[in-house]
C-alpha cells in the first residue's frame, strides 16, 4: 500500500471516528436494504416448506410452523407428471448451449482477436451490428426462421437458436488481445498448425475467462425464458422456465398455491445459486471488468 | 467466406516451389482460411438466427400471412404498408392497444431507469469504501436477484403482493389498508390528481394520440404497474451497482485525499470528483437501462398478461400476443419493428442530451460481458 494510500484510509477511518452516529446510520441503513435483497429469498425458501394454509396465515414469516414436502411432492401432480422432464430439458438446454458456445465463441473470438484474414473487419463489424438489436424484437423473426427450418418443437430447435451469441465472441475476442501473442508464435514457430495451436496452448491459458463464460452461458441459457418460450409448443419439450412459467400464467394463475410456486422457484434458483456462490469471484470480476478504462 | 475456401484448391494445384517467399505466402494463405473456418459456425449461427428473421419478419409485417404455411408460399401476398397503418394512422382496436402499450412502457422507462440508477450508483459507493466491513457480503446480497430466473422472481414477487401477502400484511401494522395490487388498474398520478381535488378537463379527455385520450397518458403508472416497477429496480440495482464499482475503484486515492485536505464536504466531492469520474459508466447504465426497460417482457406475461385494463400493457408482450395469440403475424411484425424504431430513438436521443464521446463499438464492449450476466445475451430487463 502507497503511503499516499495509507493516510488515505486513515482519513477515512478518522472520518468515520469523528462522527460514530453517522457511521452507525450507514451501517443501519446498508443492513437494512441488505435485509430487502434477501428477504424474499428467504420466504421464497421458507414457504416451499410450508403448509397452503400456513402459508397464507403467516406470511409474513419465512420459517415455517409446520414443516412439509407437500410443496415440492405436488408438483409433479400439478405439472401432469411432466415436471422432472422439465428439469431433464434444462439440464440438456443448458449443457449443451453452454458447450457450444464456449467452443464457438472462443474459436471466433481467437480468430478476430489473432489470425489475419481479409474480411476481418466486416465480420467483427457485423457482430457489433448483431449485438445492438434488442433480444425481444427478435422473438416473432426467430419464430419464423426455426419453423423454416424444420426445427420447431423438437430439441435442434430448443438448443441451436441459443448457439448464436454475439456478446460471448466479443468477451473471448478481448481476453485474446489482452494476453501476449509471444508464446503462440514461439509454439507457431515450432510448428504447430493453427488449430493444434489453439487447442493446446491458447485455451490453457485462457481458463479464467473461459470459466467466465461457461457460467455466465449456463447462467444465461438456465434462466432463458422468452427464447426458449416461442421455440416449440409441445408441454415435454418445455425447461423448468417455460414449463413452470406457463403454468403460472395459465391453470395455477388464479389459485395461490404458494407452498408449491415457490417450491418450483427454489428448484429453479438452486443450481445457480450454487454455481455462483461457488465461482463468484469470476463472475464479480467479469462485470467489474466491463468498464475499465 | 466462400471465395476464400474457394480458391484453396486452386492454391494447392500451383507447384510448390520451396522458397522463403512462397512459404510465407502460404501460411498466410493457412492463417487467413483458419480465420474463416474458426469464425464460420458463429458467422453461421449469427447469419441464420439473427440476420434472416429479420429480412423475413420485414416481410411478413407488410403480408397477410396468417401463420399457415410458410411465409413465401404462393397464398401470401403484399398488403404494402396496411399493417403499419393499422397501427399508426387508423383509428380501431389494434392502434389504440398499441398506443396504451407505449404509454405503460413509458412510465415503466420513466420510473425505472432514474431509480435503478440511483440505487445503483448510491450501493456501489457505499460498498466501494474500504473501510466498510462485510463489503462482500452486502455485494453479494445486492447483486444474488440478478443471476435469479425471471419466472422465479416473478413468482416471488406474486406472493410478496398478493392480497393477503406480505406486502400488504406489512402494511396492515402500519395501519394501512393495502391495495388489490394486480387488480388495480389506477394511475399514480391520475390518484395524486384525484386527491388534490382536480379532475380531467373535457379537453383532455375528448383528444388523445394513437386512440388513446390525453387523460389517460396523463393517468401515470397504474398500481399493477408499480408492482412491475419495483420488481425491475430490485433486480437490476445490483447488476448496475457491479458495473459502476471498477469505476469507482479507480478513482485515484490522491484525488480524494487532496479534495478531503482542501476542506471539501463529501457532498462537493461526489459533484466535483466522483461524477466526472464515473460518466462512461454512468453514461453505460443509463442506456442499458433505457433499452433494457423498453423490452420487459418476461414480468409481464408471468403476471399480469398486461392487465388491469390494459394498465402493464409492453409493445413487446403485445407483439407476442399479437402474433403467437392471435395469428395476426403481420401486425405482431410490425409492432416488433415499431418497437426496435422506439428504442433506436430512444437512444439517440439519449446520446445527443448526454453528448459522449465513445464510439459505439466501445459502450457495446463495455457492456457484452455484463449483458451475458443477464441471461442469454439479450439485454437486461
Amino acid at each position: 500500500m502507497s503511503r499516499a494510500a495509507v493516510s488515505w484510509a486513515a482519513g477515512r477511518r478518522m472520518a468515520g471516528r469523528r462522527n460514530p452516529w453517522m457511521r452507525a446510520g450507514l451501517y443501519f441503513t446498508l443492513l437494512v436494504f441488505a435485509f430487502l435483497y434477501i428477504y424474499p429469498f428467504l420466504l421464497e425458501l421458507g414457504t416451499a416448506f410450508k403448509t397452503e394454509t400456513g402459508a397464507v396465515n403467516s406470511a409474513v414469516n419465512p420459517i415455517p410452523h409446520n414443516w412439509v414436502v407437500t410443496g415440492f411432492s405436488t408438483l409433479n401432480e400439478f405439472s401432469n407428471g411432466y415436471f422432472p422432464l422439465w428439469a431433464l430439458n434444462s439440464v440438456v438446454v443448458a449443457v449443451f448451449v453452454t458447450a457450444g458456445r464456449v467452443l464457438f465463441d472462443s474459436m471466433a473470438g481467437y480468430a478476430l482477436a489473432r489470425l489475419r484474414f481479409r474480411g476481418r473487419g466486416g465480420v467483427f463489424a457485423a457482430i457489433i451490428a448483431v449485438m445492438a438489436v434488442p433480444g425481444v424484437v427478435l422473438l416473432i423473426p426467430k419464430f419464423l426462421v426455426i419453423r423454416t427450418l424444420g426445427i420447431y418443437d423438437n430439441y435442434g430447435g430448443l438448443i441451436i437458436p441459443l448457439l448464436a451469441d454475439a456478446a460471448g465472441v466479443f468477451i473471448m475476442k478481448q481476453f485474446f488481445e489482452s494476453i501476449p501473442p509471444s508464446i503462440e508464435e514461439a509454439a507457431h514457430i515450432d510448428g504447430a498448425g493453427t488449430f493444434r495451436t489453439f487447442w493446446s496452448v491458447v485455451l490453457p491459458m485462457a481458463r479464467p475467462a473461459l470459466i467466465a463464460l461457461t457460467i455466465l452461458s449456463f447462467q444465461g441459457s438456465w434462466n432463458d425464458f422468452a427464447d426458449i418460450l416461442i421455440t416449440h409448443q409441445s408441454e415435454s419439450l418445455d425447461t423448468l422456465t417455460t414449463g413452470v412459467g406457463r403454468l403460472v400464467s395459465g391453470a395455477l394463475g388464479a389459485a395461490t398455491q404458494y407452498p408449491l410456486r415457490m417450491a418450483a422457484a427454489v428448484i429453479m434458483t438452486v443450481p445457480v445459486a450454487v454455481i455462483f456462490f461457488v465461482f463468484q469471484k469470476y463472475i464479480m470480476r467479469t462485470g467489474e471488468g466491463a468498464v475499465k478504462e | 467466406m466462400a471465395t476464400e475456401q474457394l480458391e484453396l484448391p486452386a492454391e494447392r494445384r500451383v507447384p510448390g516451389t520451396p522458397g522463403t517467399r512462397r512459404r510465407g505466402h502460404r501460411a498466410r494463405r493457412r492463417e487467413a482460411v483458419a480465420g474463416w473456418l474458426f469464425t464460420a459456425p458463429a458467422i453461421v449461427a449469427l447469419i441464420v438466427f439473427l440476420v434472416v428473421p429479420i429480412i423475413m419478419a420485414a416481410w411478413v409485417s407488410i403480408s397477410d400471412w396468417s401463420g399457415i404455411g410458410g411465409p413465401f408460399s404462393s397464398g401470401v401476398h403484399s398488403v404494402g404498408a396496411a399493417n403499419y397503418a393499422a397501427l399508426l394512422t387508423r383509428p380501431g382496436l389494434a392502434q389504440q392497444q398499441l398506443g396504451l402499450s407505449i404509454r405503460d412502457n413509458l412510465y415503466y422507462v420513466l420510473f425505472v431507469v432514474p431509480l435503478q440508477t440511483v440505487l445503483a450508483l448510491l450501493l456501489a459507493i457505499v460498498v466501494s469504501r474500504k473501510a466498510l466491513r462485510g463489503r462482500g457480503f452486502f455485494r453479494t446480497a445486492f447483486y444474488f436477484p440478478s443471476v435469479t430466473s425471471s419466472v422465479a422472481v416473478s413468482m416471488i414477487f406474486l406472493f410478496l403482493f398478493a392480497d393477503s401477502g406480505v406486502i400488504n400484511g406489512a402494511l396492515g401494522y402500519l395501519g394501512v389498508h393495502g391495495p388489490n395490487w394486480f387488480s388495480d388498474p389506477n394511475g399514480l398520478l391520475q390518484m395524486i390528481a384525484h386527491g388534490l381535488g382536480i379532475g380531467a378537463p373535457s379537453a383532455l379527455t375528448h383528444h388523445g394520440l394513437l386512440g388513446v385520450p390525453w387523460s389517460q397518458w396523463l393517468a401515470g403508472p397504474s398500481v399493477a404497474m408499480c408492482t412491475l416497477i419495483v420488481l425491475a429496480i430490485w433486480t437490476t440495482s445490483g447488476t448496475f451497482m457491479l458495473l459502476f464499482l471498477p469505476a469507482l475503484y479507480n478513482i485515484s486515492e490522491q484525488i480524494e485525499e487532496a479534495a478531503i485536505v482542501d476542506g471539501a464536504g463529501p457532498w462537493t466531492r461526489f459533484r466535483r470528483i466522483t461524477l466526472p469520474l464515473i460518466r462512461p459508466a454512468l453514461f453505460l447504465v443509463l442506456t442499458l437501462g433505457l433499452i433494457g426497460t423498453w423490452q420487459v417482457f418476461d414480468q409481464v406475461f408471468l403476471i399480469t398478461q398486461g392487465n388491469p385494463v390494459n394498465t402493464t400493457l409492453t409493445p413487446a408482450y403485445l407483439a407476442y400476443q399479437t402474433s403467437f395469440g392471435n395469428a395476426q403475424w403481420g401486425q405482431g411484425a410490425a409492432i416488433a419493428f415499431i418497437l426496435f424504431g422506439i428504442i433506436v430513438v430512444f437512444t439517440v436521443v439519449q446520446r445527443l442530451i448526454l453528448r459522449e464521446r465513445g464510439s459505439l463499438t466501445k459502450a457495446l464492449g463495455q457492456s457484452a460481458r455484463f449483458r451475458h450476466a443477464r441471461g442469454d445475451g439479450g439485454w437486461p430487463q
